[in-house]
């Protein structure tokens, strides 16, 4: 007999091993999230994937499933909280989306919208960020990033590279490249590596491909983040 | 600076996890860390240069761009400022003709603020090139000013300068009785080393930095992890602003301290230790590695110790300039040479800690007290303080008091006898257990010490009535926005709101709901964060706004909107350059 | 005077995209002027907002005059609308953020290419630039939001008959978009 947990009342298997993520999206039950990918070792930092596990506050990405969870996920109280994070993360840096080749297919516009997130609530930082567009084939804008170190973790952990890394302390965080004129032209990045390819955002752009889908066909068009995320994400959880 | 770097790393044994030590001496050395210097060590440690860049940007200490050959930082503690310490920085900035966050033309002198340098009984207090400068006042300050224009070195400065006090106003079971050198290892060893853990365990000593683990129970899951390699590190990050009785205990104590390592060692079966210093206490590096070598030649550190078959050492590592790393996880981070930023848990410290193995992380005071124990008995402990809080705590009392210093209080205290010891008068409130604590009015003297009560890391600031309250949690609201390591986005973008938000309020811009806003974007900070810092950098706000709201709805303006940003100032530029200054060039903050 | 819910329109720092988008109602307009009637909007030049139900802003805020026409629309309106990308967060126009006021100013005015008696206008009938181009909510308090560059006729549709019919207005998937 396998070990259960519950989510929002609904009892899911799980195995030994599994975060309550792994056994959420095995079981067809979403949880938001923006720093999570299957293939590469949870972080936690972007906290869109707070649940409540017994009552406390926890990450369902890194925090491990164990029997005896009582897991709420999709409550007015978790919902209200993610939006305001999805809102803090609108301010902190600088996303314009109709000014974006990335938008229809972001993210992290994609989990604003499956949260309804009709404004951006608090003041704007408009902080002062540069772009990086001297590689050949891919263009960095920092005024996108969102510091959830997918490219970090895919250049080192699928790539076999160690392009980018996250610099500074608190709200002046930023991503830097390992060359070093600093330039990301200088690094070994190829536009192909995963991790030019992951960015949740539009921080990292393959350059000559933007807007080649025509509004209306572009991932989240029609299609809400959870049910993409599902689709794409349960069977790579599985490997 | 080739051969400087070369030598650097092989003393650090080209190790990756002495990355801070390295880096430490090179801004030493050269008051910034070159980018030839970067290349080499990375080349040197086989570390990438992007993981050298980032612990570089993460420590206050460390810096990109050269700072002054005369690198000076004055504490930004809110007790340095009750001492005065803004019109003193903007005396020492006019003397030395460097701004505030500058470095002087001539590359002589840097001047900036830092976060509290743990000398709150002894300010306003400061550091240069990392050492404590203490008591400061205009005649010191033209003293200084003349030494660094002379161009004096460090070592030819008067000593009084230096001069660190202890301040043990009030020592109790701790304090005031001392044990002997290696007769904590001696009980232990003749007790037994398992009758040993039963005496702690009966003493109900719990973790002295705050949080509160019962320490005989973190030993014991430490002990029983699979593995031959365990670690001890005593946490000496003192960085709660109002807090220095680390600093004490590790100046007067520190046999004591390593004494309680070495038990823990002998308990849980560690080979290494480690004491991580924060960098404000370089003062004090020197002086403890020659502790720590009278043990070594007293039998007690090394091979063989006390002939029992013990092996262990201490090595001590100093911070850089990071409240965060007081967070143990971040530490452990920190001492493996990387940012400090806190790790998810589980796996906790005790089965995954220090380069993933298990690990105790104490305070130094949980490590005094066990050493007192090994030597008293568990009963000598218990039989003093409440039922949840046995024994004593070492408070650092400082702010509006005639006698601010170091108190040790058996747990159940009041809080009212407490001021009476140290002469405060006419109190407005008190700041128990540092910004991450709670702030109590003078309505709550007969509240108690003790973890069902007031738990406290052994901050105890005093305010009397002269004091603004609002100062005092804007002064710790812009302290957790800098030291937010940035890793979560609630603390990172939070802390950073929070401080635009309070700004808005304390300034006079607040109107109708700007009180509601804060309360919620602080509820949000503390539910959803990642580590300790976040989960308490609302506390300031949240704690006052209980206790006065009244103060907060009188700084909002009876309107119901005002910009949080100064609207006329908007056009300065745009006026400037069309050289206007007509009523059309100017707007109201609100409208009339 | 009838009872029909009044409406003023206006754009400030915006491209009148969110008006273009808005009339795309096209036929349901016939359906909405039978209870609704317009203030202030350019659809018909009334030059001043007087008390209305509804207030309708395109575009942020990026001048002095952009500042003095919200607040007459905040205190004329019950409900005050941000429409559109640029009213939300200050949009495309906000994308000057980056670039000091003073270099916009000078590139334009004094150093362009093919700038002729360069100066920078100082005639006081012009409004004055803002250091930065803001969402109209860091000025006054906004009661509703409508995102979208443009919001499609249908936020407008939606979000009317909602207010309209005495519905709390809220915006499907579908309909909500920020480009």
């Amino acid at each position: 007999m396998s070990k259960t947990i519950t989510i929002d009342g609904n009892t899911i298997p799980f195995e030994d091993g599994q975060t309550i993520m792994e056994a959420a999206t095995a079981a067809g039950v979403y949880i938001p999230h923006l720093c999570h990918h299957p293939e590469f070792t949870p972080h936690g930092s972007c906290k869109l994937c707070t649940v409540k596990v017994n009552g406390r506050i926890c990450s369902a990405c890194t925090f491990p499933a164990m029997e005896g969870q009582d897991v709420l996920n999709n409550t007015k109280e978790l919902t209200d909280d993610r939006q305001l994070i999805t809102q803090m993360l609108f301010v902190e840096g600088n996303h314009l989306c109709p000014g974006c080749e990335k938008t229809g297919n972001c993210q992290l516009q994609a989990v604003a919208y499956h949260l309804n997130m009709l404004d951006n609530h608090f003041p704007h930082f408009y902080p002062n960020r540069e772009m990086d567009a001297s590689h050949e084939d891919v263009l960095i804008d920092h005024n996108r990033c969102i510091f959830c170190t997918l490219c970090v973790r895919a250049s080192q952990q699928k790539d076999g590279k160690d392009v980018f890394a996250i610099s500074g302390r608190g709200i002046n965080k930023h991503l830097i490249f390992n060359s070093q004129s600093g330039l990301l032209k200088d690094t070994d990045l190829d536009a192909t590596d995963q991790a030019a390819q992951i960015c949740p955002t539009g921080a990292i752009l393959i350059k000559r491909t933007g807007y080649q889908v025509p509004i209306g066909e572009r991932i989240y068009d029609h299609k809400q983040i959870d049910q993409v995320s599902l689709e794409t994400e349960h069977h790579q959880h599985d490997k | 600076m080739k051969q400087f770097i070369q030598d650097l790393a092989e003393t650090n044994r080209y190790q990756a996890t002495h990355l801070l030590h390295i880096l430490r001496g090179v801004q030493s050395r050269f008051h910034y860390i070159p980018e030839q210097a970067i290349e080499q060590i990375a080349e040197l440690l086989k570390i990438s240069r992007t993981q050298i860049i980032g612990v570089i940007e993460f420590y206050s200490f460390f810096h990109l761009k050269p700072r002054g050959q005369y690198e000076l930082l004055i504490s930004d503690s809110i007790t340095d400022h009750m001492l005065g310490k803004q019109s003193l920085i903007n005396y020492l900035s006019e003397k030395l003709t460097v701004a505030v966050g500058e470095v002087r033309q001539d590359g002589v002198v840097s001047l900036d603020n830092t976060s509290c340098t743990g000398m709150c009984d002894q300010g306003p207090a400061g550091l240069v090139n990392g050492y404590a400068l203490t008591r400061l006042d205009r005649t010191r300050i033209d003293q200084i000013t003349d030494l660094i224009n002379q161009q004096k070195p460090l070592d030819q400065w008067p000593g009084e300068l230096f001069q660190v006090e202890d301040n043990i106003i009030e020592p109790g079971l701790l304090l005031s009785q001392s044990i002997n050198q290696g007769s904590a290892l001696q009980s232990a060893f003749k007790r037994g080393l398992k009758e040993t853990l039963i005496e702690l365990d009966k003493s109900g000593l719990r973790g002295r930095g705050g949080a509160g683990f019962k320490t005989a129970t973190k030993w014991k899951f430490c002990s029983e992890e699979q593995g031959n390699q365990r670690y001890v590190i005593c946490n000496a990050d003192e960085g709660e602003p109002g807090t220095f009785k680390d600093r004490v205990l590790l100046n007067s104590y520190a046999h004591r301290v390593f004494e309680g390592m070495t038990l823990c060692a002998a308990i849980i079966g560690a080979q290494q230790g480690f004491l991580y210093l924060r960098g404000e206490y370089l003062h004090l590096y020197d002086k403890l590695q020659s502790v720590l070598d009278e043990r070594r030649q007293a039998g007690f550190l090394g091979n063989n110790i006390l002939k029992e078959g013990l092996n262990f050492d201490i090595e001590i590592c100093l911070g850089a300039g990071a409240y965060i790393c007081g967070e143990e996880s971040a530490l452990i981070e920190s001492l493996e040479g990387k940012m400090g930023i806190p790790r998810n848990r589980p796996p906790y410290p005790v089965t995954q800690g220090y380069l993933g193995k298990p690990t105790v992380v104490n305070n130094v005071e949980t490590f005094i007290a066990a050493a007192s124990i090994a030597v008293k008995g568990g009963d000598w402990f218990a039989n003093v303080g409440t039922e949840k809080s046995k024994g004593t705590k070492i408070l650092s009392i400082c702010g509006d008091c005639s006698r601010p210093g170091i108190y040790e209080y058996p747990f159940g205290t009041s809080i009212q006898s407490v001021l009476n010891d140290c002469g405060a008068r006419d109190v407005l409130g008190i700041q128990i257990g540092g910004p991450s604590g709670t702030f109590i009015s003078n309505k709550e003297f007969d509240r108690k010490l003790a973890f069902e009560d007031l738990a406290t890391g052994g901050s105890f600031i005093v305010f009397n009535n002269s004091r603004n309250i609002l100062d005092i949690v804007n002064n710790f609201t812009h302290f957790f926005a800098h030291e937010s390591c940035g890793f979560c986005t609630p603390c990172r973008v939070g802390t950073a709101l929070l401080k635009k938000q309070l700004d808005k309020i304390v300034e006079g811009h607040g109107s109708a709901g700007d009180v509601v806003a804060l309360e919620e974007l602080c509820q949000l900070i503390k539910t959803q964060s990642h580590c300790g810092l976040g989960q308490t950098a609302a506390n300031p706000v949240l704690t006052t706004l209980e206790r006065y709201p009244e103060l907060y709805q009188s700084q909002l303006k009876n309107i119901s909107y005002e910009p949080g940003f100064d609207l006329d100032g908007a056009l300065e530029t745009a006026r400037r350059l069309a050289k206007r200054n007509d009523a059309g060039a100017h707007l109201a903050q609100v409208e009339e | 005077m009838t009872n029909k819910i009044r409406v003023a329109t206006t754009s400030l720092a915006g491209c009148f995209g969110c008006h273009m988008s808005f009339l795309d109602i096209d036929e349901r307009m016939l359906q909405l002027v039978e209870v609704v009637e317009f203030g202030r909007s350019p659809i018909n030049d009334i030059e001043h907002c007087t008390d209305c139900d509804i207030g309708l802003i395109e575009g942020g805020v990026c001048n002095s005059e952009n500042v003095h026409v919200l607040r007459e629309f905040r205190k004329n309106c019950k409900i005050l609308v941000a429409v559109g990308a640029c009213a939300i967060n200050g949009g495309l126009p906000a994308m000057r953020n980056f670039i000091p006021l003073e270099e916009c100013l000078n590139e334009a005015y004094i150093n362009g290419i093919g700038v002729e008696n360069a100066q920078i206008p100082s005639d006081p009938e012009l409004p004055l630039l803002l250091d930065k181009v803001r969402p109209i909510h860091e000025v006054v308090k906004i009661d509703y939001f409508l995102p979208g560059c443009p919001p499609s006729a249908d936020v407008f549709w939606k979000f009317l008959t909602d207010l309209i019919d005495g519905r709390e207005p809220s915006l499907p998937y579908e309909l909500v978009h920020y480009d």
